[in-house]
């Protein structure tokens, strides 16, 4: 009993048992349906190209992976979520592809500008957008959720002004690159594991991540304590807003243009989503970037089941609202103390029987 | 007499009539503004103003109930969604269900909305979860229940149901104000059913926040949530019955919207929640809670229509602008309240 208690205290508990749920109902759903039960773990090469079933969710779980890597570190901070990253997504593709595709937009195969002037300027613009975000934020003290709103639904509509409407092709080999190949593996898995690798390094190699949680923890003791807290908090905001840039990078590259309308749509939900069930409290303090990740690959691989199953794409929300509000329910202060108050009059009753026995 | 004069002053300083005055005149610009422009294009007569309640009559209902989720600290961004929701069990089962009526579909509706609220308010005032969490949620799952329903582009015929379609293009006309078209006759100009609800809402509302206990109530959770508590008021219960409301009140906001489209599809309505947040912020409604009005959330609601009125009567702008017009506004508002706000604090 205590065993099985301590294993639940863990961090990465309720991440890797969700992971290993997904998986067993994957198994069996295969099993039944008359294939191996290995069938979801196999990875073969089809076309010069890693495939399977893993290797997919890895691939298209990364624009949630980087989302959630800001993510996490801005409700750490902040104890708020930045509900603007989906539309920043859309945004920085929208300024990316117009810029690559220059006069000849909507329909381009040359590229207009070098490939890197678009790349800086799709993730430019998401430091722009973050750094928006962080200013009302951290200077202005204005709450975290209704700073974002403002961007939430101006930046998808200032994306498509940018785009005059149209969705924007860019049909160049050296641009598709960021959402294809690089020799057999996928490229958005590659630059997943890089940024996730320079962030976890920041992290660890200075105080920064301990700066983070100690302003998430109490704003005002870490102000007294020397720390500049506004400035940490503004630079957790720019750094979400980058993520969300090279997410949207990657989200048009996948499919070369920019679809400004349907970019990153409800991709807020999904990353916040990966941050609670990585383990981390909403309300501030301690995280844990490792569970955020796991939580991000948790959640394709949550949608890529819901698609196994046949079940539309456009039903998926419903799911995950309700898996949301369950999890958050769960972390609930009086439902926490309700469980408390119930194992202590267990432990009582127990106590009571012991003594009767006696 | 100098605690009456301190009185009066400290009635001149109070920073949210402030913020009302300036909506209302920058409401009075912005018409005046629409007016000089296009007034060759018709920006001057009585059915303009008219057609901008007549289009903007839901988000009037949903305003309002934003307006006291607000007051007590919240928000709910499931509005938008609901509405789609309520659209399209409306359009679907008008169509579809045999049993389903003009009478019984808005019953179901209305209880729906409740439905919807009860469990949002519970999850916010007793089990203590984020509002904005919870009413994301709540976005999400609506918005995929109404794709659940259906996921094709609905329209309500006249043989689909007779009586909501009569309903819906009931025409009430004013005594004034009229118009000579090109044939000589003289056009009177008129409201649907929509406006009459909004503006019966409008004036509930604004009665009950007033003068009953339950108004009077949301304005002191909003306030303190500690001292409502030690007051004596049952905080988790008012929170609760907000969110109810604010529910209910989007879904005759989401009658009346649909009275108005006659149409239901799954994306329709994305972004009104900010439309409402909006309205309600312009209009003096702070977001810290217990400061607000619905006749601020009234003018905010008409400048929205303004803005996207001038933008339809211009033609050439992009369909997107009024969407960032009503962000940079929003912006402005939230900047001007913190500024607001950090006065009061030197203040004291």
């Amino acid at each position: 009993m205590s065993k099985l208690k301590k294993l639940t205290k863990q961090q990465l508990f309720l991440p890797i048992f969700c992971m290993l749920l997904v998986l067993c109902v994957n198994i069996v759903y295969d099993v039944s349906q008359g294939r191996d039960f290995y069938d979801f773990f196999k990875i073969y090469i089809q076309n010069e190209a890693l495939n399977g079933r893993i290797i997919n969710i890895l691939n298209r779980g990364s624009e949630v992976a980087i989302l959630a890597i800001g993510m996490t570190l801005v409700v750490s901070a902040s104890a708020g979520t930045d509900i603007s990253v989906g539309s920043v997504m859309a945004l920085s593709a929208g300024v990316c592809c117009t810029l690559l595709a220059g006069p000849a937009a909507p329909q381009a195969t040359e590229l207009a500008v070098p490939l890197i002037v678009g790349v800086l300027a799709a993730l430019i613009m998401g430091c722009i957008c973050g750094a928006f975000n962080g200013a009302l934020v951290a200077y202005l003290n204005i709450q975290p959720m209704v700073a974002t709103l403002i961007l939430w639904t101006a930046a998808r509509a200032i994306g498509l002004l940018v785009c005059n409407n149209l969705i924007v092709y860019v049909r160049n080999d050296s641009f598709a690159v960021f959402g294809g190949y690089i020799g057999p593996v996928p490229t958005p898995i590659i630059i997943a594991a890089i940024c996730v690798a320079a962030v976890t390094a920041v992290l660890k190699m200075s105080a920064m991540g301990m700066y983070i949680q100690s302003v998430g923890i109490n704003r005002k003791a870490s102000r007294i304590a020397g720390l500049n807290s506004q400035k940490i908090i503004f630079l957790c905001y720019v750094l979400c807003g980058l993520c969300a840039g090279i997410a949207g990078l990657v989200a048009s590259s996948r499919i070369t243009s920019a679809d400004t309308n349907n970019i990153g749509l409800n991709y807020e939900l999904d990353a916040i989503l990966a941050v609670a069930l990585g383990g981390n409290s909403l309300a501030g303090g301690r995280f844990n970037l490792a569970g955020s990740i796991i939580g991000a690959y948790t959640i394709q691989a949550i949608t890529t089941t819901m698609y196994n199953l046949g079940v539309s794409s456009a039903v998926n929300p419903v799911f995950k609202a309700v898996i949301v509000i369950i999890i958050v329910a769960v972390q609930a202060p009086p439902v926490k103390a309700y469980f408390k108050k119930m194992s202590a009059k267990k432990q009582a009753e127990k106590e009571v029987k012991g003594a009767v026995g006696v | 007499m100098k605690a009456a004069n301190a009185l009066k002053d400290r009635k001149k300083m109070n920073s949210n009539t402030t913020l009302l005055l300036i909506t209302i005149v920058l409401f009075v610009l912005l018409y005046a503004a629409g007016c000089v422009a296009y007034a060759n294009k018709g920006f001057t007569t009585v059915q303009t103003f008219l057609n901008i309640f007549r289009s903007n009559a839901g988000l009037i209902c949903v305003a309002c109930g934003m307006t006291c989720v607000m007051l007590t600290g919240g928000i709910d961004i499931s509005v938008g969604s609901l509405i789609a929701m309520d659209c399209m069990i409306i359009a679907f089962g008008l169509n579809n269900w045999g049993w389903a009526s003009a009478p019984t579909i808005i019953l179901l509706v209305l209880a729906i909305g409740i439905v919807f609220g009860l469990v949002q308010g519970f999850c916010v005032g007793y089990l203590e979860i984020q509002p904005f969490i919870v009413t994301m949620a709540g976005m999400f799952f609506a918005r995929g229940m109404t794709a659940v329903i259906s996921t094709d582009q609905l329209s309500i015929t006249a043989e689909a149901d007779q009586i909501f379609y009569d309903m819906a293009n009931f025409r009430i006309y004013l005594p004034f104000g009229g118009t000579v078209n090109r044939a000589g006759k003289v056009i009177m100009p008129y409201v649907g059913i929509g406006v009459v609800i909004a503006l019966v809402v409008l004036v509930v509302i604004f009665l009950m926040l007033r003068y009953t206990k339950f108004g009077r109530s949301l304005y002191a959770v909003g306030g303190s949530e500690q001292s409502a508590a030690m007051m004596g008021l049952d905080v988790k219960k008012t929170k609760m019955k907000a969110y109810i409301l604010s529910s209910f009140l989007c879904s005759i906001g989401g009658i009346c919207y649909c009275m108005n489209t006659m149409s239901a599809s799954v994306n329709q309505a994305t972004g009104l929640e900010m439309d409402a947040i909006a309205s309600s912020v312009i209009g003096g409604t702070l977001l810290t809670g217990g400061v607000g009005n619905v006749i601020g959330t009234l003018f905010g609601v008409l400048i929205n229509g303004t803005i996207s009125s001038i933008v339809q009567f211009n033609g050439k702008l992009a369909s997107s602008w009024p969407n960032v017009l009503t962000a940079a506004l929003l912006c402005f508002f939230i900047i001007l309240q913190s500024i607001f706000a950090k006065i009061k604090d030197k203040n004291k």
